[in-house]
């Protein structure tokens, strides 16, 4: 199913840039953007930044049988990836299969196609890793 | 012109799969040796199945941004140079843009003219910051292009991009654009149709009539133009649409062949179409030393070529430092596909 437009649309900054945000009371990141710090609630003062894009495998999997659209690219990893700011995100680890990624890992975010919705549809543009 | 232009920062991207003439020559029954002897190439670059150009062109553009330190936000123009772009309608140089942060106040366009749409891209950028409607313009080439399955184009046809920031502060030059010259006429070499999946050429057509006429017909301009003659460089980078062409070239201007080994990508890497003679031009910035004339020429066909002298600076050696997936880390990290994984990378299969 082809993702919503809007939504597609809404989470640009956050796909192309590694946009989240940041709480100048306690300091703590976040991605990918927050309204409101779990941890000050209200005394909490959210403002945007950008990730730098860099950090380690925290954990990881091989697909072997891949959703909707992604077919063609299985198998591949998927893994959680600690950056180096704190926060945790799901991506793919691009150009590697199973032996060649372990846990600790440094990445490096690349920028590529995340999702295609075929034949007509859009080409989604998003955040994946590769091994430094 | 009285130039004020210049590259301030630049950045290559070559995808890390590679298949060698012998694996396709062996599906099609050719023989290897008459295409590595006969169009001088090792092996070509293959993207992989989430690779465009888009996302090549916003790779080389990080690493063209992170060589000149400067602000994305201060990127007045992108204009992104291919023959592949993913959409029919919708730029990619929006997408770039985007990625690399530099929206929303810029303008931006998608540039189309075979394998010198990234040339057409510098110039442009050369006119708007000496001209001072922008501080700094990105200009890049991309390509991921497609031979049918078959076809000579198969074994030659690459993937890869190269992108450059000009600027107008000599200040900031890590090499001077001083001039440009072109020669353009109507020459129906190669072509696609709107719907068609791969393109048609004129075989034989393709050498002297367009490849060699506009190529040399720009590069003898320029040197009329700007009063210079071939020993007056220490490089020479021409479109490289396979390892023999560009050789040809020098022979015919009776430049030393040596002076053009340093720009030729294409045995290594396959003819990137837009991205070939800039990342080739890159390959020389890579290890050009301060004070060097480089004469690059692109052509594309249609046809035209547009040829450049560029002038090395003193900040060269220590702006090549800030990046570290330079064009020779692209080009040694590679993993080698066979047809059948190559097929599937292409998306060959609908075609066949
Ligand atoms: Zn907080």
């Amino acid at each position: 199913m082809a993702e919503n437009i809007a939504i597609t649309w809404r989470r640009i900054p956050e796909r192309y840039m590694l946009e989240g945000s940041s709480c100048s009371t306690c300091n703590t990141k976040y991605f990918p953007l927050r309204k409101l710090c779990p941890k000050c609630r209200r005394k909490g003062k959210l403002e945007r930044m950008r990730f730098s894009g860099e950090g380690e495998i925290y954990s990881f999997s091989q697909i072997n049988s891949a959703p909707a659209g992604l077919e063609l690219q299985a198998p591949y990893i998927l893994a959680i990836i600690k950056l180096k700011e704190g926060p945790k995100l799901t991506a793919q680890i691009v150009e590697a299969s199973e032996k060649d990624v372990k846990i600790g890992d440094k990445v490096d975010q690349v920028f590529r196609a995340i999702r295609t919705d075929e034949p007509e549809g859009l080409i989604h543009y998003g955040y994946k890793f590769r091994k430094i | 012109m009285s130039t004020a232009s210049g590259i301030v920062g630049y950045g290559t991207y070559v995808p890390r799969f590679r298949i060698k003439p012998e694996e396709i020559a062996r599906i099609w029954g050719e023989e290897p040796e008459r295409i590595r002897k006969g169009l001088g190439l090792e092996e070509k670059s293959v993207p992989d199945l989430d690779e465009d150009a888009a996302t090549m062109a916003v790779e080389a553009s990080k690493n063209a941004l992170k060589m000149s330190q400067i602000d994305a936000e201060k990127i007045g123009a992108v204009y992104i140079g291919s023959e592949s772009h993913p959409y029919a309608v919708k730029p990619t140089a929006t997408i770039v843009a985007q990625a690399l942060g530099a929206t929303p106040e810029m303008t931006a366009a998608d540039l189309e003219f075979a394998c010198k749409a990234g040339t057409a891209a510098i110039q442009i950028g050369m006119g708007l910051v000496s001209s001072n409607m922008a501080e700094y313009v990105l200009a890049a080439g991309a390509d991921t292009s497609q031979g049918r399955p078959g076809d000579a184009l198969e074994y030659s046809a690459g993937a890869g991009a190269a992108s450059f920031l000009i600027g107008r502060q000599k200040s900031q030059f890590v090499a001077e654009l001083e001039g440009t010259y072109s020669f353009t006429t109507d020459t129906p070499d190669f072509w696609r149709r709107q719907h068609a999946h791969f393109p048609s050429h004129g075989g034989r057509f393709t050498g002297a009539p367009a490849y060699f006429r506009h190529v040399l017909g720009a590069t003898q301009g320029l040197f009329e133009k700007y009063g210079y003659t071939a020993s007056d460089f220490d490089y020479f980078v021409f479109h490289q649409p396979n390892g023999k062409f560009p050789l040809e070239a020098a022979r015919k201007l009776g430049i030393d062949t040596k002076k053009v080994m340093a720009g030729l990508m294409t045995p290594k890497i396959g003819n990137t179409y837009s991205g070939a003679s800039i990342i080739g031009l890159c390959s020389v910035l890579d290890v050009a030393k301060p004070g060097q004339k480089i004469l690059l020429t692109s052509f594309g066909s249609g046809a035209g070529s547009d040829s450049f002298v560029i002038n090395t600076t003193d900040l060269l050696p220590e702006a090549r430092k800030r990046v570290v997936h330079n064009l020779a880390w692209y080009v040694n990290r590679k993993t080698y596909l066979d047809y059948g994984l190559y097929v599937k990378h292409r998306r060959k299969l609908k075609s066949l």
